[in-house]
């Protein structure tokens, strides 16, 4: 498979044109913005939980990005849901790159977790759960109301 | 032959001069290379790289320090590269070209070492909504330490400034600054500074040039452009990364603050007390990018051997052909002013397709060009994106890599569209 072809494979440009859990929620338990300052990207992700306060019930997106970071936010979204928060919060990033299953070059691997990473802000502002490495030391700057 | 006082211009010939470049000896992906992202950084000649081997094999020493032979050698490069500096933007005087690590260097160090002690409360900051973070977050910021006010100079929808309410910024406090890009990284839209700087001094205010974009392409004047300072990098126009200089009027750098501070800036230092060296020491503490600044000079020695006014030309033609085959593609838009009133830069969109899917299928293609925000964020919010493509061009680029360009955009709506 030639270098293009593995990039841009199906599965990739299935997630990109048809994205998973992409909108709003309303009255969301959980929330927060992330942004890739190498391109301007923003993402927004909602976390609604179910009885337990912990299982993710419903997880939604939205904001634009590359392919690369709107499949993976879109593969995030059908990966998480149903799952403990308090599991997600950890979810070592492999899990995530095996899914989306192409090389990426440390530039494009910023688009590529730039879902994820949101994903466990929203979790640590709403449970106070661990936060991902980007984040971590920089609590107090980041706007956690 | 012979007996001809006046010549004109010879017209550029950018495949004899691409051979200048190694870097186009290589292929990208199994393709030759199709650079076009010059206004993010140029390529360099063998001439600079020959030259900066040299200085550091027979004349490298550290400047201005040693009474011995290589310490003079080196210093005479130093400042020889000084005055090509001056005569390239007809600067008044060569110790007048002040050497930083870049125009956003230059510009911090006029934000700083003017702006934190002659702005105050009640006092504006006028830039535009087309400048390049460099001119642009140094004055956000000395403005709000200061307490003094940003004001904005609108775009229109040709992505021109509008001067039209200029004069109503005067109503809302003292203009003490008005800061511009000579050409518009982003759009290539060449702006009217000559204008703005009267307008600027009959406000009392110093006029502060961004010429990072404009020094490379196009004949510079800071005389006839009326400015007080003007910035430049030389990275952007074949020279060495981590040098620039910075051209300010006289009287104004010795009135000045120091902005660095250390050695070879001082005039005496005691246990209590420091006094500042002359212009332009005084900005320049420590060791300088000296072999770098050298090849600033090898770098100006070579444009002008092809031609600066041969370079516009051949810039304003690949504007112009890239503008037209670039309309006949679907989905596509183009921002920035006509052909005639921009550098050679191409800020496009492709339907509702990132920039960066964009430029990965075009990398593929083995063509390079700029995806993302270019360093202006205020301006793509005015845009209403998040980001743009650009393809920028220079004295090596030739039209094949415009038309390969255009195939790869055709390729990416196919794939992405």
């Amino acid at each position: 498979m030639s270098e293009f072809d593995q990039m841009y494979r199906e599965v990739i440009l299935d997630h990109y044109k048809n994205p998973r859990g992409h909108g709003l929620l309303e009255n969301a338990d959980a929330q927060a913005d992330g942004q890739n300052p190498l391109c301007g990207d923003e993402v927004s992700i909602f976390v609604a939980f179910g009885e337990d306060g912990d299982t993710i019930d419903e997880v939604k997106f939205s904001g634009r990005g590359c392919a690369i970071s709107q499949a993976a936010t879109s593969m995030l979204m059908e990966l998480v849901k149903g799952r403990s928060a308090t599991e997600v919060a950890t979810l070592p990033r492999d899990e995530l790159l095996d899914e989306i299953g192409i090389p990426l070059t440390p530039v494009r691997l910023k688009c590529a977790l730039l879902g994820l990473s949101t994903l466990k802000l929203a979790l640590h502002k709403a449970k106070g759960t661990p936060l991902p490495d980007e984040w971590a030391g920089m609590a107090d700057e980041l706007d956690l109301k | 032959m012979g007996g001809v006082a006046v010549t004109t211009q010879a017209k550029l010939d950018a495949p004899r001069l691409r051979a200048d470049f190694p870097i186009f000896e290589q292929q990208i992906h199994g393709k030759p290379l199709a650079y076009l992202d010059s206004a993010v950084s140029t390529h360099k000649p063998r001439q600079v790289l020959d030259k900066l081997r040299t200085f550091y094999e027979t004349s490298y020493a550290n400047v201005h320090r040693g009474v011995y032979t290589l310490s003079e050698r080196a210093t005479a490069e130093y400042e020889g590269a000084r005055e090509k500096l001056a005569r390239f933007i007809n600067a008044p005087a060569a110790r007048e070209v002040v050497f930083v690590r870049g125009a956003t260097e230059g510009l911090n160090l006029v934000a700083y070492a003017w702006g934190l002690v002659n702005l105050g409360p009640g006092d504006l900051v006028v830039v535009t909504e087309l400048e390049h973070h460099s001119n642009f977050v140094p004055w956000q910021y000395i403005a709000k330490r200061t307490g003094a006010e940003l004001r904005m100079i609108p775009l229109d929808d040709s992505g021109e400034l509008d001067l039209g309410e200029l004069d109503a910024i005067p109503r809302e406090g003292n203009v003490k600054v008005v800061a511009n890009n000579l050409v518009s990284n982003a759009l290539g839209t060449i702006n009217p500074i000559e204008k703005l700087s009267a307008w600027a001094h009959a406000q009392g205010a110093i006029m502060v040039v961004d010429g990072a974009q404009a020094a490379p392409h196009r004949a510079i004047d800071v005389q006839a452009l009326g400015c007080d300072f003007f910035a430049f990098s030389a990275h952007k126009m074949c020279g060495p990364t981590s040098v620039g200089a910075l051209w300010g009027r006289r009287e104004l750098l010795q009135s000045m603050e120091p902005f660095n501070l250390g050695g070879h800036m001082i005039r005496k230092v005691t246990f209590e007390e420091t006094t500042w060296g002359e212009v332009p020491a005084k900005f320049e503490a420590g060791t300088q990018p000296i072999a770098e600044a050298v090849g600033f000079g090898a770098a100006v020695d070579y444009l002008n051997d092809v031609g600066i006014d041969a370079i516009e030309q051949h810039e304003h033609e690949l504007a112009a052909y890239s503008l037209g085959k670039m309309a006949e593609i679907p989905g596509i838009t183009l921002y920035g002013p006509p052909a005639d009133r921009r550098a050679g830069i191409v800020s496009f969109n492709l339907d509702e397709i990132h920039p960066h899917d964009v430029a990965q299928i075009l990398d593929m293609e083995g063509v390079a060009i700029r995806a993302g925000h270019h360093c202006c964020q205020p301006l793509m919010a005015k845009l209403g994106v998040a980001a743009t493509n650009r393809a920028s061009f220079y004295l090596y680029t030739i039209p094949e890599e415009i038309d390969r360009l255009v195939e790869g955009l055709h390729k990416v709506r196919k794939v992405l569209g």
